[in-house]
């Protein structure tokens, strides 16, 4: 849990992304959604390891476009990568092929370095693609977007809820740190620290359980009856129709290449 | 005239807790503003939710706004005309943004969109919050949350306010400024608060909650 307690970062729903007016930003969510899954399948459809770097460049042009700040966005795509590496290392030695060398007799195949670079490559290029287009949507309008998209309804509340609340627990889980450090606790490894931690942890849930509670009531009082109206308002404007028609056109670019190589 | 609420021999117990309350009565005219004051964990807070039906009695009667209220149906239009507002108002405000807070109650109530904006517009406006609208309700200070947790219960135009304790953690400026708000409101109101001075300027009458009943402070 030590990246929650890091220093300078005012909220947990920080999306890194601009506040000012960046080419992405004028585009509706609903688009830049629809948009980034459309990027996905594509990505996923090609085999070529050619076209699937110009699809991780076409990512990084996305991430300049969006404004995001560099550093922290790829490192961002570093710890999704932690995922898949074990993964990744494994492959050459389970794919059947041509050997390149071998450890502790297994051979590690060339056919199986080639599917793990496709891999890596496209895993980045949609990772990249998604927070550029989607995580720098503010995460409410997020979820109006989400909610005006269709989604389960259920789904889009329990989104809202955690936008609404991740603050609140974590404050909360911060005082409660802040009161153990009055007391002279620094963790260590070993059993009073992760009895404490566990301590921790359960009184967060139950004061979460007993929070949701007073919710429920707070809700009812105000007539709830089991419904959330959600009130943003998005339109699609012109900016959508530019930017629907030039990345249509790179998706159709890229699957056209696929074709004629 | 009848009173607006009126608890008569409530008993009270939480599961697996000595009562909390027994045979309280308490009575809410027109106009009043009755103080409840009490030691923690007398049975303050409870009494509210049991007016809005948020707990249910073991025993007595709960009458309000000329009807005996018993199951869940009957409080629905009780939630409406006596609105609670939160001792925490995290607990209240639940929508990301304040106007669709505000709107929250409006909208459950049947109305459309637009004469929700209205309420919602005229609500923020009476207590000069019009600039609050479209802030995100989990940034705003412990004074703004309090001053939005108001206007969202006050968008439902309840006949009663329940308040408990509305001036914790709140600032000499706000406490002053919900003062003078509360003051300027018709709604008669219970309200429970450990803050002396605020009792002093708000109440009409005080009552305390001693060994789960309510006796003349």
């Amino acid at each position: 849990m030590g990246h929650l307690v890091g220093s300078g970062r005012p909220t947990l729903l920080d999306t890194g992304a601009t506040e000012a007016r960046t080419l992405i930003n004028a585009i509706d969510p609903r688009t830049r959604i629809l948009a980034a899954i459309a990027f996905a399948v594509v990505v996923v459809s090609l085999h070529d390891l050619r076209i699937l770097t110009a699809t991780l460049l076409c990512a990084l042009a996305l991430m300049l476009m969006a404004r995001l700040p560099a550093r922290s966005t790829l490192r961002r795509m570093v710890t999704m990568d932690s995922f898949i590496v074990f993964m990744l290392l494994l492959l050459p030695f389970t794919v059947p092929g041509d050997a390149m060398f071998t450890v502790f007799g297994f051979p590690a195949t060339w056919q199986g370095l080639r599917q793990a670079v496709e891999i890596g490559l496209k895993a980045n290029a949609i990772i990249l693609t998604l927070m550029a287009l989607v995580g720098s949507v503010e995460p409410v309008r997020l979820g109006h977007a989400l909610y005006r998209l269709k989604m389960p309804e259920a789904l889009v509340y329990l989104l809202m809820f955690m936008v609404r609340y991740v603050d609140v627990l974590q404050q909360e889980y911060l005082r409660l740190r802040v009161a153990m450090k009055a007391r002279g606790f620094r963790p260590g490894n070993n059993r009073h620290t992760y009895q404490s931690l566990g301590y921790l942890i359960g009184m967060m849930l139950v004061r979460a359980v007993e929070r949701s509670e007073r919710i429920l009531g707070a809700m009812k009082c105000r007539g709830f009856s089991g419904g959330i109206p959600l009130l943003g308002d998005l339109t699609y404007t012109g900016s959508d129709v530019y930017f629907a028609l030039g990345f249509g056109g790179v998706l159709a670019a890229l699957l056209a290449l696929q074709f004629l190589v | 005239m009848s009173s607006l609420i009126e608890l008569s021999e409530i008993h009270f117990a939480y599961p697996g807790c000595p009562s909390v309350l027994k045979g309280a009565s308490l009575c809410l005219d027109a106009k009043e503003r009755v103080c409840v004051v009490g030691h923690n964990g007398a049975g303050k807070s409870t009494l509210l939710h049991i007016v809005v039906g948020l707990l249910r009695p073991s025993r007595g009667r709960v009458v309000a706004f000329g009807r005996e209220r018993r199951v869940e149906a009957d409080f629905l239009e009780v939630r409406r005309l006596a609105g609670l507002v939160f001792q925490d108002p995290d607990d209240q405000l639940f929508c990301p943004t304040v106007a669709e807070d505000v709107a929250f109650g409006p909208l459950n109530l049947g109305k459309s969109k637009d004469e929700a904006m209205e309420i919602v517009d005229r609500v923020l406006s009476a207590l000069d919050l019009a600039g609050f609208k479209d802030r995100i309700t989990h940034k705003l200070s412990g004074g703004e949350k309090r001053l939005v947790t108001l206007a969202a219960v006050l968008a439902m135009e309840p006949k009663v306010l329940l308040l408990d304790e509305p001036t914790n953690a709140l600032d000499e400026n706000n406490e002053a400024r919900l003062i003078e708000i509360l003051l300027s409101l018709p709604q008669a109101m219970i309200v429970v608060s450990h803050d002396a001075q605020f009792r002093a300027r708000i109440g009409s009458r005080a009552v305390r909650l001693v060994d789960g009943e309510i006796v003349p402070a």
